[in-house]
């Protein structure tokens, strides 16, 4: 369907298309992050390309990797009807110093998706506008979609009721189990290499 | 308040005497003018609204007017997921709330924060407030949820602040009998039976290694 998206890409800005693939007719680019922004300028404007629709915007993290964190662009052009998929890969094995430009200017609506990006994966956009969080609240440490988040960490805003000031037990009663919620064990993540 | 125990006596008609202990009048007054308000937050507010509507009609115990201001309720319904970044919210509406007042844990959520073990979620607001009545499903019948306004009732009528639990009614799988009552069949369920017994049989004379 968009092969020839693809190829016109390849054609533009050769060597900073990393790689490209379509599975299931799912046309993807993965972009080197420098130029991430040209391309996208690039995609909204040529008349032949005009994706106007920024589906939406995320990031993937990938623990055995470096660059560790993968954003993912999806696009969709209403005028043609056609689709592709973009990938940046930025940050070290830590997740540390993952920065790519901003498109807000390019897409307005991406202006809340980046500030999710930025809160759940810990993605920094250079030259937004408002690069605060927009889920969690501002006390919030750490991204939580980052492997790395302990699964049992919460930070709660205020602080829980003790058994002294409350006078009595404060274990869950029948049928709530004292380890209520997922059953499953809380094993540290495994930071095997892939080579 | 709560602290009057011994017996007195009040004048009465002209019949004879009125013999009771004021908490206990105040008690019996109380748990049928129970000004609610409802501190909805997720999917439960759905059976919530069943609840109040004429179908199952929480004005029967005198639980039916909703007050949207903490400061004139006295029962406080938490319905649904109660997040990290809304407990400050709960925790100020509670103080807000003018003695004496109970809480509702409407739901899996707010009674232990149910499958939501994460990050983002109080793990059950009994964490922040302290609550009355817990009231588990995912959302609870409407049905448990008046089990759980008689049961605060009974509370309140006896004075007792240790908190409670909606028993189920009955369990639906607990016996072979009670599945042939779920099963949706023309004519007596019953007669089902020992059809599925004979099967069952069967089954497991094929599953130790005989013949049927």
């Amino acid at each position: 369907m968009s092969q020839a998206v693809l190829d016109k890409l390849k054609e533009r800005f050769g060597t900073a298309i990393l790689e490209t693939h379509a599975f299931f007719g799912d046309e993807t680019a993965v972009i080197e992050p420098s130029q991430w922004k040209s391309v996208c300028a690039f995609l909204r404007e040529d008349p032949a390309l005009d994706f106007d629709m920024p589906v939406d915007l995320c990031a993937v993290d990938y623990p055995s990797r470096t660059p560790r964190l993968e954003v993912v662009l999806h696009l969709y052009s209403v005028p043609l009807g056609h689709r592709i998929r973009l990938k940046a890969r930025v940050g070290d094995e830590d997740a540390n110093d993952a920065e790519l430009d901003s498109i807000t200017s390019i897409w307005p609506g991406m202006n809340w998706l980046e500030r999710e990006t930025w809160d759940m994966s810990g993605v920094r956009f250079r030259g937004h506008p408002d690069l605060r969080r927009i889920l969690m609240y501002p006390e919030f440490e750490g991204h939580p979609l980052q492997k790395t988040y302990p699964a049992d960490r919460t930070q709660p805003l205020v602080a829980y009721r003790t058994e002294g000031e409350a006078g009595m037990s404060l274990n869950k009663l029948e049928p709530f189990g004292a380890d209520e919620g997922m059953p499953f064990g809380r094993n540290p993540l495994p930071r095997a290499k892939e080579s | 308040m709560g602290d009057v125990t011994h017996s007195m006596t009040l004048d009465a008609s002209e019949q004879g005497f009125a013999t009771t202990r004021v908490d206990a009048l105040l008690g019996w007054a109380r748990k049928y003018s129970l000004f609610s308000y409802p501190f909805v937050t997720a999917c439960c507010g759905m059976e919530f609204m069943a609840l109040t509507s004429p179908r199952f009609d929480v004005a029967r115990f005198g639980a039916e007017a909703p007050r949207f201001s903490p400061r004139q309720a006295d029962l406080l319904w938490v319905v649904g997921t109660i997040s990290q970044r809304q407990g400050p919210v709960l925790k100020r509406i509670y103080e807000q709330m003018m003695e004496p007042k109970w809480v509702f844990a409407f739901g899996t959520c707010a009674s232990s924060g149910g499958f939501y073990d994460n990050y983002t979620t109080v793990p059950g607001i009994d964490k922040i407030i302290p609550v009355d009545v817990y009231i588990p499903g995912c959302p609870p019948r409407p049905e448990a949820v008046l089990d759980g306004l008689m049961l605060l009732q009974d509370k309140i009528a006896r004075n007792e602040r240790r908190p409670g639990v909606v028993k189920p009614r009955f369990d639906p799988a607990h016996s072979a009998d009670d599945l042939v009552h779920l099963r949706r069949s023309a004519g007596d369920p019953r007669e089902l039976l020992p059809a599925m017994k004979e099967e069952e049989a069967k089954a497991d004379r094929i599953a130790s290694g005989g013949t049927s």
